[in-house]
């Protein structure tokens, strides 16, 4: 049977994109033939300016080849103009004649340069600036000719005049607005910018009106006059007022169009077989030009091409950045302000920064970056996000870094690092090799820098930093998306809330009934997504939802630590870090039997032997009579103890006693992430509870709890929870906190990244300020708990230990 | 010189998993997919060694347990962008016993 065909008509980026989306959701579902009017393969033109300004080349912005159209069977017709669509036939016809018909139809018409409808406009000289042949026009002219004027202070425009003026001529930007950029800055914003490119040589006519443009006797152009009389001379002229969508095509067709091809949430325009992306396309009345909301549309677009039905585009919130080398500024969101909004403003003109944050009912709404923009895709997320900021307000203007949230060796400023830096401590990856992948491989995610350098692909603190160099490389192509929106994986478009939410709402009780209700992409997921949702079934219906061991990494299934050779490592439990002889003799005895190479004290108050070969596991642990400690998994590790009262002359509390307490009521206990807690009996905190997910530190009068600390990839101060008198008050508060993280962590999330999305308030609302709550929060913890068994107990003997056991070669 | 041998039962390998089988040469992992279908590779990563028969199955794939590097199970190749291969072995169940070529 012979596939249904697909056309699409224009190859830039927006459509591309949306095969590439379609490529990797249904790749054998169309024969695939592509129309571009251009001769060359999908590149990427927001790169155009680093050509014309002499920094990269025409062939380092080719985002895909000739080779990746024949790779995926697409039949590519270059250099020809579709110039008619018989949507009864159901056909499009090139001006050369060639036809080719459909079933389903994609418009990626892409916009057209506005060209000022004044006399001369026609003139040799006079071009707009969308493409290569365009950027070779001028690349050309600047050799031969003296003048330019471009007219339009945009991005575009300002773009354009930085790569003439590298090139030698003299370049005057014409600007009807009272300030440059007016539609991404404020006019501070705007007169600082001006101010630091008249120094790099540009010259500026502010609210001028173009009035004819003069020829010259060779027939070129020579002048432009201004509605005032005032005329200046120019060899070259380059049009920047603005794009319009390229409808012309669609309009003739009959297809409904209103600025811009009128499409509906799913891309899909008045006629049901015809779907269009990109700047040719009004969405909700709104035609965009920057690619990121592009891309978006692309990605929904193909789902529904692929016949998933699922996703829909709702318009996106856009954020700029000037690619002009030396000049750094960014803007998001509603910058100007104004009735209802509040300003946070931060302006040191002789210092050549500026910030201006927008604020509205406590969330962030917009602003404006000028001269350290580093924090601009913080900001953006913050934005996206619709984050209550009233927590964060006093530092938010100094970014991201005076929150605590920075990257490794609190580096923060990805724009201000050098190639050489070192952006991934644990894989040893540069800031230019980043960079250097995200302009050659045409990466746009930080998924792809993850899978493409390894960067920020282990411990993942570096992820923001990633983050942002992929903003700063990008410019206006990054999109954030809302953090509650990111996908798990590639297996699915929903996203870790969703997801809970659905195992709740709709009582999934299996892997298998997720991935089929929410229509994963994969048959049986991969293996970022099935342990989460493995965790997310057993601790939204424990006793109910079974544990698939298949699902688990490799520790969590053998119940022990693998280690860089493949043997294990075995940590019993030292319930508080008390221990007795008796233990230690049996773990010593283990440890000469076995032949255990290394025997090492733990951070949490614990014996580790090392280097434990697969097989014997089960064995060992047979010999020990000892339990697991749950050394190696996403669940309770230890509770860390000072010794206290019972020995210290300092001592208020028995830190011991309510360490082991608490060890013992948490035991088998799954969590999103690690959880880690300790007690200490005094002020001094021995025991370290400033930097754990649960810390309780003893007082003369009760206890204080400190929850979401950590230790680790990022240090993290423990916030104040509630003080309380008791040690059953200890239990409560503390099963409450962590029941709450079990139920609404997203996996792989700390308590720090946890209580850091929902906020401290969040919490102690729930667990603090309504007792009935919190009441039901422990009583659910303990239920969940109710019947655990020592994971090593069950798989000494019977149909567990299999997981142990090596096969052999068996006799003919 | 290779020859068929049984090894172990279907049923001995979980779905969506692996056994290893001890070989002179260096063990070998078998894997069993969802839809039943088996393959064998050697044990061993071609990033720096790990174990792939701990690793989690997933369609006709296996992610390595130590730096996440996923494998083809049907070719033994480094899933792009990332590059390497493993050495695979014939494999084949019959009457619901497994055998392996070695």
């Amino acid at each position: 049977m012979s596939k249904p065909k697909l056309v699409m008509v224009g190859n830039g980026m927006a459509g591309v994109r949306t095969l590439e989306e379609l490529f990797k959701i249904a790749p054998e579902m169309y024969d695939v033939t592509v129309f571009g009017a251009e001769p060359h393969p999908n590149y990427n033109r927001i790169l155009l300016s680093p050509v014309l300004a002499g920094e990269m080349k025409v062939q380092d912005i080719i985002l895909n080849d000739h080779d990746w159209y024949r790779e995926n069977h697409v039949n590519l017709h270059l250099g020809k103009k579709v110039a008619k669509i018989d949507r009864v036939k159901r056909q499009v016809i090139a001006e050369d004649g060639t036809v080719e018909s459909y079933d389903r139809l994609l418009l990626a018409t892409g916009s057209n340069p506005f060209m000022l409808p004044v006399p001369g406009n026609h003139l040799p000289g006079v071009i707009g600036y969308r493409d290569i042949a365009d950027t070779d026009a001028m690349i050309d002219a600047a050799k031969r000719h003296k003048h330019a004027v471009v007219i339009g202070g945009g991005l575009l425009g300002l773009e354009a005049a930085n790569g003439l003026k590298l090139r030698g001529m003299d370049v005057t930007v014409v600007h009807l607005g009272p300030w440059l950029l007016e539609r991404q800055l404020d006019e501070v914003a705007g007169k600082m910018l001006q101010k630091s490119l008249e120094d790099r040589g540009l010259n500026f006519l502010l609210e001028k009106q173009t009035e004819a443009l003069i020829e010259g006797e060779s027939g070129r152009v020579a002048a432009v006059r201004f509605k005032d009389g005032m005329q200046i001379p120019a060899e070259l002229v380059v049009m920047a007022a603005g794009i319009r969508p390229n409808t012309a095509l669609a309009e003739s067709s009959g297809i409904y169009c209103n600025r811009g091809i009128v499409v509906n949430d799913t891309l899909q325009t008045y006629d049901p077989k015809i779907y269009a992306v990109g700047e040719c396309v009004a969405h909700r009345g709104i035609a965009y030009g920057l690619v990121a909301p592009l891309f978006e549309q692309a990605k929904v677009c193909a789902n529904h091409l692929a016949n998933y039905g699922i996703g829909r585009y709702t318009g996106s919130v856009t954020s700029t950045k000037l690619k002009v080398t030396g000049i750094d500024l960014f803007s998001a969101g509603d910058y100007m302000g104004g009735a209802g909004t509040e300003e946070i403003v931060l302006n040191d003109p002789a210092g050549g920064v500026y910030k201006k944050l927008v604020i509205k009912e406590n969330k962030l709404v917009g602003g404006v970056l000028y001269g350290d923009t580093a924090d601009g895709p913080w900001y953006f997320q913050l934005l996206k996000d619709g984050k209550d900021i009233h927590e964060i307000r006093d530092h938010l203007l100094f970014g991201q870094s005076t929150v605590g949230d920075v990257g490794h060796q609190g580096q923060n400023k990805a724009a201000a690092m050098s190639d050489e830096a070192e952006v991934c401590g644990c894989n040893g990856v540069k800031k230019g090799t980043i960079v250097r992948a995200i302009k050659e491989k045409g990466l746009f995610t930080l998924d792809d820098v993850k899978k493409h350098t390894k960067a920020a692909s282990s411990c993942g603190s570096c992820a923001g930093l990633c983050e942002q160099i992929l903003a700063s490389t990008l410019g206006g192509a990054y999109q954030a998306t809302a953090s509650d929106k990111k996908p798990m994986c590639g297996c699915t478009e929903h996203s870790h809330e969703d997801v809970r939410r659905a195992i709740r709402e709709r009582e999934l009780t299996s892997i298998k009934a997720v991935t089929e209700f929410m229509e994963w992409t994969t048959p049986d997921g991969c293996e970022k997504c099935r342990p989460a949702l493995n965790y997310y079934l057993i601790s939204t219906w424990p006793h109910l939802a079974a544990d698939d061991p298949q699902s688990r990494f490799i520790n969590e299934r053998a119940h022990a630590n693998i280690q860089k050779d493949g043997t294990y490592s075995v940590v019993p439990q030292i319930l508080g870090g008390v221990t007795s002889v008796e233990q230690l003799r049996k773990i010593a005895d283990v440890a000469e039997k076995y032949h255990v190479p290394t025997i090492k004290v733990t951070g949490g108050q614990r014996i580790d032997l090392l280097g434990v070969k697969k097989d014997d596991l089960p064995k060992m642990w047979a010999d020990l009579g000892m339990p697991s400690g749950h050394a190696y998994g996403k669940s309770i590790r230890t509770v860390k103890t000072c010794v206290g009262a019972e020995h210290c002359r300092f001592g208020t509390q028995r830190s011991m006693d309510m360490g082991i307490k608490l060890e013992k009521m948490l035991f088998g206990m799954w969590s999103p992430h690690k959880v880690k807690l300790a007690v200490s009996g005094c002020p001094r905190n021995c025991a370290e509870s400033g930097i754990k997910d649960v810390g309780v530190i003893g007082v003369d009068s009760g206890y204080e709890i400190y929850v979401a600390g950590n230790g680790g990839i990022k240090t993290e101060v423990a916030q104040f929870l509630v003080k309380v008198e008791s040690d059953e008050a200890v239990m409560e508060y503390t099963g409450a906190f962590l029941q709450l993280y079990r139920e609404e962590g997203w996996y792989l999330e700390r308590t720090c990244h946890y209580v850091h999305r929902v906020g401290l308030e969040h919490v102690k609302s729930k667990v603090v300020e309504d007792a009935e709550n919190r009441k039901a929060l422990y009583a659910r913890l303990l239920d969940s708990l109710k019947g655990v068994k020592d994971p090593w107990a069950e798989r000494v003997e019977g149909e567990l230990k299999r997981e142990f056991e090596m096969l052999a070669v068996q006799p003919a | 010189m290779s020859d068929w041998k049984k090894i172990c039962t279907l049923a001995d390998i979980p779905r969506l998993g692996a056994r290893v089988v001890q070989n002179a040469g260096g063990d070998i992992a078998v894997f069993r997919t969802a839809a039943d279908e088996v393959f064998a590779l050697h044990d061993k990563c071609p990033h720096k060694g790990g174990p792939l028969s701990q690793g989690i199955v997933h369609g006709k794939r296996v992610t390595c347990p130590l730096h996440g590097m996923n494998i083809a199970l049907d070719s033994g190749d480094a899933v792009a962008p990332d590059v390497g291969h493993c050495d695979k072995f014939a494999v084949k169940v019959d009457g619901g016993d497994v055998y392996l070529k070695i």
